[in-house]
């Protein structure tokens, strides 16, 4: 294919998803800003206030970056995992892709551009939403932007290959449900890490998930736990060999082809 | 479904029997399989070396009962299938080295739906052409204008759900034309279609093929392939059992089949004085005789007008493909 023509086939591939987004969004939008404005409003109005500062900022503004990353994290995931598996799963229609010339680098770029429109997607509604409760308030609007889009990248890799190893749809929820929530959950939403004994502190720099927070944390409040170049540097490590799985197996055509 | 006014062409071509090669192949080879073997996890052996060749023009009814490798032929033509060993090329193109050029030669219709129900038809054919490198701008009107050709023109904005049975095969037809592939597989397009609906098919796959488009299809209709294919090769238990003309696959049986229509419903009187010609009775003024390959039909003709039995009229008898299917798939010599 000409680069023209490449491009042609990752736009269609892009565009068919982000049409299905939208058409959908109740399912795909709005549970994200429901979940958030509950959180925002436990941890801002009720249990905010009594808690008082933390770090030197207001609890609901120390937990608003992780509260973004959460909703970008599972629906950047589950968003590529859905389309893939019901694609080869339910109407097989992953052969319209597979029986074209489009190579398999850019069935991946695709269907991960999709995952990481949606995840900035929900991010930014979610931040939209954390305003009336936090404020707004961001210390390095590059800092914020990359972390949005390298843990949407990430995040969407990692629901692309999950895509296509499940075998039931239970096969793409497991992950988001006993993996990533937990792993978000304990990657430092609601604390520092430097509040945890050293033992704990020591585990949580083993979830990847924290270097996600903590740097998305930095460029929103200009504070964090580990050096940004560490975090940045895990999620583009991630991100690489994510990437490498992921096209080997649409190349391969692991659990797509016979 | 459009009509397409070659009925005539394609009957002529049919009934005069030519070699394919000589009738449709302008000699450039559209398709060629060697040695094609698959070898499934678990062990089950679908192909055992399959060869065939097809010219560019042709149109090829690839036969075999259920299970006989049909469809894998097809799922490694198409690239959905990985073949154990042997080579493929289209227009040219070998599938393993230049697999793009080679997937832009080939348009697919496979046996089950494989779109997404809640997209609408016309995003469907248009997306496809996406997938090969087709901008929207020319994608949307070449589709709009495929689609009105196969009579789903008032469904352009629906969801694919809402379409009928028949409808969605003819809308993925229209999905696998959309970037104009020059070879066009279809794995039993009017299965479960109903009759009129399979003859609207029939026309627009001779249109297609009168353009110049080389057709590859499965069937289980052997009707089907007798009525629009110039060539057949039949599978079973993952090898070729016979590839050429259908005539020249018919002539294994060595008898021709003619049915007699009589002046009168004299058919019994005129089976007797046949005895020799293997009648049977169709209807009391119709009987069907067989005549050997080499001989003529006149003395048979004569015969009956000798005894004062008028000959209405006399046609070659169709649906004999299936005579030699059941003998070749059932292992009996043809």
């Amino acid at each position: 294919m000409t680069p023209f023509e490449t491009w042609i086939s990752f736009y269609t591939i892009v565009r068919k998803d982000i049409v299905r987004i939208v058409r959908i969004w109740p399912q795909t939008f709005l549970p994200a800003v429901v979940t958030s404005v509950l959180y925002f409003l436990i941890f801002g109005t009720v249990l905010g206030s009594r808690i008082g500062e933390f770090q030197g900022v207001d609890f609901v503004a120390f937990v608003v970056p992780g509260l973004i990353m959460l909703a970008v994290v599972t629906n950047a995931f589950s968003n590529v995992a859905f389309v893939m598996f019901s694609s080869k799963f339910f109407a097989r229609n992953i052969d319209e892709l597979l029986v074209s010339p489009t190579p398999p680098s850019i069935i991946v770029a695709g269907f991960v551009a999709s995952g990481i429109v949606r995840g900035i997607g929900v991010g930014v509604l979610v931040f939209l939403t954390s305003i009336p409760f936090a404020g707004l308030s961001i210390h390095s609007l590059p800092v914020v932007l990359v972390f949005l889009i390298l843990t949407s990248l990430a995040l969407s890799l990692g629901g692309l290959i999950n895509g296509i190893h499940a075998q039931s749809i239970d096969g793409i929820n497991i992950i988001p449900t006993f993996v990533l929530t937990p792993l978000v959950y304990l990657g430092g939403i609601f604390y520092s890490v430097e509040a945890l004994p050293s033992f704990w502190q020591g585990v949580t720099h083993a979830n990847p998930i924290f270097y996600i927070v903590d740097g998305f944390r930095y460029g929103f409040l200009g504070i964090s736990d580990t050096p940004l170049l560490l975090s940045g540097g895990v999620l583009l490590a991630v991100s690489a060999v994510l990437g490498l799985i992921a096209w080997y197996e649409i190349r391969s055509g692991l659990r797509l082809k016979q | 479904m459009a009509s397409s006014g070659t009925t005539a062409t394609s009957t002529t071509r049919l009934s005069g029997g030519a070699a394919w090669q000589e009738t449709r192949g302008n000699g450039e080879p559209a398709l060629v399989v060697r040695d094609l073997r698959k070898v499934y996890q678990g062990g089950t052996e679908a192909l055992k070396g399959v060869s065939f060749d097809m010219p560019a023009g042709d149109f090829l009814a690839l036969l075999g009962p259920n299970g006989a490798g049909k469809t894998t032929v097809i799922g490694i033509l198409t690239g959905l299938v990985h073949k154990s060993s042997g080579t493929v090329s289209v227009f040219g193109e070998d599938i393993d080295r230049h697999h793009q050029a080679a997937r832009r030669h080939i348009g697919v219709v496979p046996q089950e739906l494989n779109f997404n129900i809640f997209e609408r038809v016309i995003d469907i054919v248009v997306n496809q052409a996406g997938y090969y490198g087709i901008p929207r701008s020319v994608a949307l009107p070449r589709a709009e204008a495929l689609l009105e050709q196969l009579s789903l023109h008032d469904k352009l904005g629906d969801r694919s759900r809402n379409l009928s049975g028949g409808m969605k095969r003819r809308l993925m037809i229209a999905r696998a034309l959309i970037h104009q592939p020059r070879l066009l597989i279809l794995d039993e397009p009017t299965a479960g279609v109903d009759v009129e609906l399979r003859r609207g098919m029939w026309d627009f796959l001779r249109q297609l093929t009168a353009g110049g488009t080389t057709i590859l299809m499965t069937t289980h209709y052997l009707e089907e392939a007798e009525q629009l294919a110039n060539h057949v090769a039949i599978i079973n238990r993952g090898a070729i059992v016979a590839d050429g003309t259908v005539k020249g696959i018919l002539s294994r049986l060595h008898t021709e089949a003619v049915t007699v229509e009589l002046a009168e419903e004299k058919a019994e009187a005129a089976a007797t004085l046949l005895a020799a010609y293997r009648p049977r009775v169709v209807e009391p003024g119709i009987l069907d005789i067989e005549i050997d390959s080499k001989a003529t039909i006149g003395p048979a003709i004569a015969a009956l007008e000798a005894a004062g039995i008028g000959v209405k009229m006399v046609r070659s008898k169709s649906g004999r493909l299936e005579e030699v299917f059941m003998r070749l798939t059932s292992g009996e010599a043809a």
